[in-house]
């Protein structure tokens, strides 16, 4: 059984049904009680399950991050909401150097079973500080899971892979994915971290990419099949931390030519280091260089046509699969 | 307690630390529980001062910070609480790891690095743990254990049951946005925590009125209308005492409170620092307090200990410790391919095929 569902419900409904599940899960962040959540996807939870389960935080990232970390040390599991992952800079000494070392440096006595979710992603006007991509930070931490849902079935089969893991999972979410709709399967679907998806099988190019990028460049690649220019392949990475390499590599050896598509900026990100595993595993394989399709390197400006000018898109990937195509189709 | 009365920057609540010599013990105390007391003082005087040495035969990396000057405060500490509450530490904390029953073995084989040690040689000095007596962690980064144990005692409220979580950190922690964002946390959850500031007067060689606004730590709670008082670190009831009451008050009334246990540290910041940034006298001065030989007194003047007892446990103490030096010397390091172990706590996700460290 499927149903088609918003990526924001998927997130709600696997939320409400973990509540109901686990006694030990609870919900904390910045206004998801009373005001229901800034983007609405803890709405109707205080309600339903009362200000135990879903409690309101002041804002201190740090402060409540850390809180719920320590909770988890006691066996609970909380998941946390951070409004952006802007804010998640203020939390950092809690990630980066409690939740993530914790079980490791006090030899394996302790686990975190904590989830932070939190929606990264730009282009609505929100200027420098409201609209960075700031996942590849937690994804060179070891100890932390990094996953990046792109369509509603996985934010809840992931979501509730998260929610059952033992270990401190950054749970990426994007701000212009929450109303993309999406069939999603019903019952306790859970989706494993560490396993890229092909999206979409193609022959003649790779597109490597994770959260709303790779929503889009399953569009771009679909409507070039349909104008029967190009047999485009998308992998969709879904997990940063764990890395899915060998789909990765595997996929390139077929096609022979690579484009990792990011929102984020390009230097070190994401790209950098799929690009990096590619010449390690794949260097053989390649017919051309590896391209990387990411945002300009300036903070995001508030101007509309700046802002367009520096964030990346299907234009940007268009232009790079144009680029990078074989000149003889296969 | 009156919450006021201590919240007041009065002459009363300023602390001299040589009062206590005089201060006569009283009747109702147990000789044994006091002499475990002692015992435990000169325990982590011995091994801090045998851990010094060993750092100074490499034995011991890293960086490594001591307790001397503190065992009143470290022993007072472990004493107010039950085997049943949660302790989070800073980084300075071989005292507390010994007086809440990890034994002084497991302690040194840590500091020295050994797979016996209590984190399994992964931790070293500033990260000791030990899951079964709740001591959940030394923490390095200032502040940082503070918002773990609000979160510890925010777990304990949520499951209504009934132990306290006690939160020691330095008094320049008090200065950093952990310390404020912890407490107002705890105070709007009602959550059974006790913040516990070691007022040493010094972060590492800041003294404490150039680094705060306001030098006595314990008014600092009145900004969240929570209940603090000052005692004196140099005398070991005091600490305990102040410990039970606040940990009665967190269990029955469930509500947070601080304590600010003023203390004097006899050394440099971590062994390696010579401790040129205080004056000679001060630091006589200082050591004048030593809050070992100030108890041993009490309990002489009282007829509890004598100089045969102090003498015995002097003797016993240093075959504890010589034990622990030796045990952590024959333990053997963790092995190599153990070097992944710990990293995340479920198994490899099937068809997985990252990096060993990355899952």
């Amino acid at each position: 059984m499927m149903a088609e569902i918003t990526y924001r419900q998927a997130l709600h409904d696997t939320l409400r049904e973990e509540l109901l599940r686990d006694e030990n899960v609870f919900l904390l962040g910045e206004e998801i009680g009373t005001f229901e959540g800034s983007y609405k996807i803890t709405a109707g939870l205080l309600k339903e399950f009362g200000p135990k389960r879903v409690v309101d935080t002041p804002i201190c990232e740090n402060g409540f991050v850390g809180m719920a970390t320590g909770a988890a040390m006691l066996g609970l599991r909380p998941i946390v909401e951070i409004m952006t992952i802007n804010f998640i800079v203020l939390a950092m000494d809690e990630i980066v150097n409690h939740a993530a070392k914790i079980y490791y440096m006090f030899g394996g006595q302790c686990p975190i079973p904590l989830v932070i979710r939190t929606p990264g992603g730009g282009g609505q006007q929100l200027a420098a500080t409201h609209s960075q991509n700031l996942e590849v930070w937690f994804a060179h931490v070891p100890g932390l899971k990094v996953v990046a849902p792109s369509t509603p079935a996985d934010a809840k089969g992931m979501l509730r892979t998260a929610v059952r893991d033992n270990n401190p999972v950054i749970f990426l979410e994007n701000l212009a994915l929450y109303n993309t709709k999406g069939e999603v399967p019903n019952g306790d679907y859970m989706v494993p971290f560490g396993q890229a998806k092909v999206t979409k099988e193609g022959a003649d190019l790779t597109v490597i990419s994770y959260s709303r990028m790779s929503a889009m460049a399953l569009d771009v690649a679909r409507r070039l099949e349909q104008e029967n220019k190009l047999s485009v392949e998308v992998v969709d990475v879904r997990s940063l931390r764990p890395l899915d390499r060998e789909t990765i590599v595997n996929s390139v050896k077929k096609t022979n030519r690579a484009i990792i598509f990011e929102e984020d900026w390009r230097s070190f990100g994401v790209g950098a280091e799929i690009a990096a595993t590619l010449q390690e595993e794949a260097f053989d394989f390649l017919d051309a260089p590896i391209k990387r399709v990411a945002s300009v390197e300036v903070p995001l400006p508030y101007s509309k046509p700046l802002e367009r000018a520096a964030l990346t898109g299907a234009k940007q990937l268009m232009e790079a699969i144009d680029e990078l195509k074989p000149r003889r189709r296969r | 307690m009156d919450t006021q009365k201590k919240m007041q920057p009065d002459a009363e609540s300023r602390i001299s630390v040589h009062d206590q010599a005089q201060a006569s013990i009283p009747r109702d105390e147990d000789r044994d529980t006091l002499l475990h007391y002692y015992y435990q003082m000169v325990l982590i005087r011995q091994f801090e001062e045998k851990a010094a040495e060993m750092y100074a035969k490499a034995k011991i990396g890293g960086y490594c910070h001591l307790n001397l000057g503190e065992e009143a405060t470290v022993v007072g500490f472990c004493a107010g609480l039950e085997p049943s509450d949660y302790v989070y530490t800073n980084y300075r904390e071989h005292g507390y790891a010994i007086g809440r029953g990890i034994s002084p073995n497991a302690v040194m084989a840590e500091l020295f690095g050994k797979e016996t040690g209590c984190s399994h040689g992964r931790g070293g000095s500033m990260h000791l743990f030990d899951i079964e007596r709740h001591f959940m962690g030394g923490y390095a980064i200032v502040g940082g254990q503070v918002p773990l144990a609000t979160g510890a005692a925010f777990a304990i409220s949520y499951r209504g049951s009934h132990e306290v979580v006690a939160c020691q950190m330095g008094e320049g922690t008090t200065n950093g946005g952990p310390f404020y964002e912890s407490l107002n946390l705890a105070k709007i959850y009602q959550l059974p925590i006790i913040y516990f500031v070691v007022n040493n007067q010094y972060g590492m060689g800041l003294r404490v009125e150039k680094g705060s606004a306001v030098s006595e730590i314990f008014r600092k709670a009145c900004a969240f209308d929570m209940r603090s008082e000052r005692v004196d670190g140099n005398d070991v009831l005091a600490v305990r005492d102040a410990l039970r009451t606040a940990a009665r008050f967190a269990r029955e009334q469930h509500e947070p409170s601080l304590i600010e246990a003023v203390s004097y540290r006899f050394r440099g910041h971590s062994v390696v620092d010579p401790d040129r940034y205080r004056d000679r006298e001060e630091v006589q001065a200082g050591r004048a307090g030593d809050p070992i030989s100030a108890f041993s007194a009490r309990l002489m003047a009282a007829g509890l200990l004598d100089e045969n007892g102090v003498r015995e446990i002097d003797e016993q103490v240093q075959q504890d410790v010589d034990a622990a030096v030796q045990f952590a010397d024959e333990s053997p390091d963790p092995p190599l391919e153990e070097l992944f172990d710990y990293m995340y706590a479920d198994a490899v996700a099937p068809g997985d095929t990252s990096m060993k460290g990355e899952e």
